[in-house]
């Protein structure tokens, strides 16, 4: 029974930690239409910077500059938001898909710089010792991992909070105005490229900021932890939960992140151990096919977008509803 | 200078995985994350039909005149083109056909390619395993030619019939009535159905085209060094930075810019080390859409 709460516990922060990076994504995507392939990279970005930030000194790499943790998350998420900048300053004014190539680019940097700049990201080791919020509690497992739940439930909710206020202000309106016609707001004097590039700075800040959190509850990082497969895993959980939709991101992250966390007991369980490598992979064909069927069959997700419309247009007429495009 | 060698080499084969990306970008219309998937696929493929053969026939694997590998490896060549192209056409029948029905937007498509290249790349994995695989375990002698460079004849027929196929696809592209008819798709598809040409059969033809170029290059990479799982991944990068550098739509323009790239690669390889090698092209992507965004021979696109 106690083992069965702290593991729900630990089972929910995790899964929640994703709904954080997938908040981000949902103010890339959901809300603005920009294509971000290179999710793991940005996410990368934060925990490393968080990690540097916070570990104690060590002779083996640069830093450890012992900070609280707080400054950490701040600074990975200011770190992702800025490295989100500059690719998008570099693409968001060429063809929509420029910028999937190059975020996919901009990831597959990032993964050589955690490898090779070992005097900064510690190599293919990564960085171990990252403080842990409530590490005074680790003697009592229960304690500790509510007190951790508790504080990843927080920082959803207020990321949640923050982005809903955000997408519902004039902000959000012209953002959602130059996605779904580009030109219409353009004439009425938006300039598309600073929304788009302010939007996509803000997701990337807040996908730091779930890397950086997720860093600090595990503990320790390493390259291996942030290779494409992270990318499709957060791309499924907003697919499924519903691009668009704050509530859905959230919703995706536990969701997938439970079916991803039972698939891979049902694997060990199954094979063993010298198939398990083998048989994981089957997992991840699984969620490829899966967010394929998804655009297939269900492109809304589970909660679809709400379609926000001024309180003086009053009920629309179903003769002037648009077809979903 | 053996290091250009290696990068023309290298940058060959970049170079007809790219003239597939630039086709389906030009004709489709988007960004084929799976594309790499098919390099793998082909070798793997072409792996298994020559394994097939040899045992089967022992004396196909006896090697053909100066190079390291039997007759089983054109026949399965030839099979793999076949089976690789049956596998885009079946991905594209399966997932993108019913998207473009559906009228869906050009990035739902980018980001169905994506699962899809997911899948197809554990697929591979989960059936072969993560070991790097071999056509022929023989090791071959290169021979000196000029300059201090030297060669294996194995490496000599891939940068000649490289060569061979840019020419016939360029041939095919300007000479022939399929050609015209998929310029004429990749310049207006509205206009192009109107004036008679069966979308449909065009679409067929540049996956079939792609997948065949894909798995011809997978097999060469294979022959060279090895085949992994991950080697069409580790190529999506490179064949996005050659076929944007080249011109989106330019046959010529993906070849001269895969042996760019290679010829990169290569130089920062013995100048700053071959653990920055993947870095290369996305330096090159970067500064082609910040200098020449319709890269070397394209047409400004809208």
């Amino acid at each position: 029974m106690i083992d069965l709460l702290s593991y729900g516990a630990f089972f929910l922060t995790m899964a929640l930690s994703y709904s954080v990076i997938c908040l981000g994504l949902n103010v890339q995507w959901g809300q603005t239409g920009l294509f971000n392939v290179g999710v793991a990279g940005f996410v990368a970005v934060g925990a490393y910077i968080s990690a540097v930030l916070t570990t104690p000194e060590t002779a083996e790499r640069l830093g450890g500059f012992h900070m609280p943790i707080a400054l950490g998350w701040l600074g990975g998420g200011l770190g992702a938001a800025f490295l989100s900048a500059l690719v998008g300053a570099v693409t968001l004014r060429l063809r929509a898909d420029y910028l999937a190539i190059a975020t996919f680019g901009a990831a597959v940097v990032i993964q050589l710089v955690l490898l090779n700049l070992e005097t900064i990201t510690g190599g293919p080791f990564g960085i171990g010792f990252i403080p842990r919020p409530f590490g005074d509690l680790a003697t009592n497992a229960n304690a500790f991992g509510l007190a951790n739940l508790v504080l990843m439930a927080v920082l959803v909710l207020v990321t949640y909070l923050v982005l809903e206020h955000l997408v519902r202000s004039p902000w959000g309106r012209v953002l959602r105005a130059i996605r779904e016609d580009e030109d219409a707001a353009r004439a009425l004097g938006k300039s598309p490229e600073r929304f788009r590039l302010q939007a996509f700075a803000l997701g990337g800040f807040v996908m730091g900021l779930g890397g950086a959190a997720q860093a600090h509850f595990i503990g320790f990082i390493a390259p291996d932890n942030y290779l494409p497969t992270l990318t499709f895993q957060v791309w499924t959980m907003l697919i499924i939960g519903g691009a668009g939709n704050m509530r859905g991101a959230i919703l995706g992250g536990v969701l997938v992140w439970g079916i991803w966390a039972m698939s891979g007991n049902l694997v060990s369980q199954l094979f063993p151990a010298e198939h398990q490598a083998r048989a994981s992979s089957l997992q991840i064909v699984m969620i490829g096919v899966a967010l394929c069927a998804v655009l297939l069959m269900r492109p809304r997700g589970i909660l679809g977008e709400v379609k926000t419309l001024s309180r003086h247009l009053g009920p629309r007429k179903p003769e002037d509803t648009v077809r979903e495009g | 200078m053996q290091g250009l060698m290696d990068g023309l080499i290298n940058g060959t084969i970049i170079g007809l995985g790219a003239i597939g990306v630039t086709l389906t970008y030009s004709i489709l219309r988007f960004a084929n994350f799976a594309h790499g998937e098919l390099v793998s696929w082909g070798a793997y493929l072409a792996l298994s039909i020559s394994a097939a053969l040899g045992a089967l026939l022992p004396g196909l694997g006896t090697p053909i005149g100066p190079f390291s590998f039997g007759w089983s490896v054109p026949i399965a060549i030839a099979g793999s083109i076949i089976l690789t192209s049956t596998l885009a056409l079946g991905v594209d029948w399966l997932l993108f056909a019913r998207l473009r029905a559906k009228g869906s937007a050009v990035i739902i498509l980018v980001m169905a390619s994506f699962g899809a290249a997911l899948a197809m790349r554990n697929l591979l994995e989960f059936i072969y395993t993560s070991q790097p695989a071999y056509f022929t375990t023989a090791l071959q002698i290169s021979k000196p030619l000029f300059a201090g460079m030297r060669a294996t004849p194995d490496q000599l027929l891939v940068i000649g019939l490289s060569g061979v196929l840019v020419l016939v696809v360029h041939l095919l592209l300007t000479r022939s009535s399929a050609g015209r008819s998929m310029r004429a798709v990749s310049e207006n598809v509205q206009l192009a159905s109107l004036s008679g040409i069966d979308v449909r059969s065009v679409i067929r033809m540049v996956w079939i085209l792609g997948a065949a170029l894909a798995a011809i290059g997978g097999i060469m990479s294979g022959l060279l060094v090895q085949i992994r799982p991950t080697m069409g991944l580790d190529l999506l990068l490179p064949l996005f930075a050659a076929a944007i550098l080249g011109g989106i739509g330019s046959v010529p323009g993906a070849m001269l810019a895969g042996i760019i790239v290679g010829l990169a690669e290569a130089l920062t390889v013995q100048m700053i080390g071959a653990e920055w090698r993947a870095a290369v092209s996305f330096v090159i992507l970067i500064g082609v859409l910040l200098m020449r965004p319709q890269g070397l021979f394209g047409k400004a696109m809208a």
